[in-house]
């Protein structure tokens, strides 16, 4: 029992960061149907982006709000330049999608050992996420609550703008029926351009949130690129209720596995548990039951 | 108002419209048979497919390589076959997408819902979940929210509730009254001709027969429909 306590609460941090890692993806490969596999390189940036404005306002209580907003519009804009050039030609192409992001994903890589230390860059944590809030007799760390609010936020965000405005209405309707958009008077073209510029700004969100936890290095996108996608197939394309759940599992469980096993493993360990829950239900958590209706 | 010159067109490499010229007219009916190449035509018009060969003018403008969404700011509507509609959407969200951007978004919707009580009643409830029927009229407010110059409609009746099709042919007769122009594939051939003032007759990709809407009896169009 003693166990119990500090994973779970350790899983569900872990699991919000996922999940921020995933909600971007939710909408450029949920939605859209693009393997983006720089979207990792892009929570990259976005960690960046947070070391970059920490030189210019060095006070990290301050700096840390002030990353969130930049860290989504610089990480978007790199998105959107990538749809922009290369993606737009590739939308009915998944494979090759999937290869030149892999490349591009490489080169950002590089580009980020080129520009900063090849150790990484150290982000201050503000003073205010330096305490602890005890639950059910467990220290947990603020940062870690902090990670769990951020993707709170950032879901519900996500989800009102895609309800409540007309851009996220467009957004839906596009997902749903491209030609029928078009001929609505939608130009699909400029919501293909909205979407990623949004999915890929969450990756930033992203970053930013990675950096108060672990390091900040031209490597530590790829670690969450694998999990966040299958997080995204795990929760059912497009449903966010399930990508919320799947985000959740896959973080308690890898905090599972790491406990009784070793870090690594415990990542393979959890591929597999989605790997096979896939095989169970390829459809993902929840099935929509309105399939047939036009 | 719409003119298509000499249009060839198809998917991928089969080829199904074959040199195809349709006249501009207020209001322009065309039959055929089913595969005949109608839809394959309205899809072209609105720009869903390029033509291979041949222009499209509207209004006087060469919009031959205008994407859908262009030309429906330029004041083309569509009403695809099959009671298309945004079935995840509520019927009020599948109005407001139509009416985004405008001014007097409100006056617009309120105005197509008040044309069509049905589509009032339902106005939050899912569109997937609506009748037949009151997806095709969901689909025409969609379209008329546009204020269209040119309406083009895809089988508007094909597929529903006798009690809604003879509204639908009121509607569209109304429009035509009210100085619409139409563009109309019809299977009802009788009503067809009686709306239209040109026709056109499609048989396997060729225009097989053409003429004035109130002349022309139904056995000659049918006769053209054959060949
Ligand atoms: N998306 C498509 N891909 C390939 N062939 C198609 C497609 N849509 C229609 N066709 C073919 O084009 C021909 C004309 O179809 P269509 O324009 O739908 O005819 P109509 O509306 O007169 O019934 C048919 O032979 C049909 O099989
Ligand atoms: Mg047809």
């Amino acid at each position: 029992m003693d166990a119990l306590i500090p994973q779970l609460l350790n899983g569900s941090a872990q699991g919000a960061l996922l999940l921020l890692a995933a909600l971007g993806l939710s909408l450029t490969f949920g939605q859209m149907g693009v393997i983006n596999m720089a979207h990792g390189e892009f929570l990259m940036i976005g960690a960046f982006s947070a070391y970059l404005v920490q030189q210019v306002i060095v006070a990290s209580d301050l700096s840390i709000p002030v990353a969130l907003p930049v860290a989504f519009v610089v990480a978007g804009l790199f998105g959107l330049l990538l749809e922009v050039t290369i993606i737009r030609w590739m939308y009915r192409r998944p494979l090759d999608t999937l290869l030149v992001t892999v490349g591009v994903g490489l080169i950002l890589q590089q580009a980020a050992l080129q520009i900063f230390p090849s150790q990484g860059v150290p982000v201050e944590k503000p003073r205010w996420l330096d305490g602890q809030l005890t639950i059910l007799g467990y220290d947990w760390p603020l940062r870690q609550l902090f990670t769990i609010l951020l993707a709170a936020v950032c879901v519900a965000a996500l989800s009102a703008w895609l309800k409540y405005t007309s851009f996220g209405r467009r957004i839906r309707a596009t997902v749903h029926n491209r030609d029928l958009a078009e001929t609505t008077g939608i130009s699909t073209r400029t919501i293909d351009r909205l979407t990623f510029f949004v999915g890929s700004g969450l990756a930033g969100v992203a970053g930013v949130a990675a950096s108060l936890i672990g390091g900040t290095n031209s490597q530590m996108g790829a670690q969450y690129i694998i999990p966040a996608f299958l997080v995204v197939a795990a929760g059912g394309i497009g449903q966010l209720k399930g990508t919320i759940l799947a985000a959740w599992a896959v973080g308690v469980a890898l905090a599972f596995f790491a406990y009784w096993t070793t870090g690594s493993l415990a990542q393979v360990l959890a591929f597999i548990l989605v790997i096979v829950f896939l095989q169970l239900r390829p459809q993902g958590l929840f099935t929509v039951r309105t399939r047939s209706l036009a | 108002m719409l003119e298509l010159t000499d249009i060839k067109a198809g998917y991928g490499r089969t080829q199904v419209l074959h040199g195809v010229t349709v006249p501009s007219a207020d209001v322009v009916a065309v039959l055929g048979h089913n595969g005949a190449g109608k839809s394959t035509l309205l899809r072209l018009a609105i720009g869903l497919i390029k033509p291979s060969k041949g222009r499209v003018v509207f209004d006087g403008e060469d919009i031959t390589s205008l994407a859908p969404n262009q030309r429906v700011a330029r004041g083309m509507a569509y009403v695809p076959q099959g009671q298309q509609s945004f079935g995840q959407l509520t019927t009020l969200e599948n109005l407001q997408l139509a009416a985004d951007g405008r001014r007097r978004r409100k006056a617009l919707i309120d105005a197509q819902l008040a044309r069509f009580p049905a589509l009032e009643q339902f106005a939050t409830r899912k569109a997937g979940l609506l009748s037949g029927g009151q997806r095709q009229q969901l689909a025409i407010a969609r379209a008329l929210i546009t204020e269209p110059k040119l309406l083009i409609l895809d089988e508007p009746t094909e597929g529903i509730q006798p009690t809604i099709v003879a509204e639908i042919e009121q509607t569209i007769m109304e429009l035509a009254a009210a100085g619409m122009n139409v563009l109309l594939v019809e299977q009802h051939i009788g009503f067809a001709l009686e709306a239209a003032e040109r026709y056109v007759v499609l048989a396997s990709g060729h225009v097989t027969q053409t003429g004035e809407g109130g002349k022309a009896a139904t056995s000659t169009v049918r006769a053209a429909m054959a060949i």
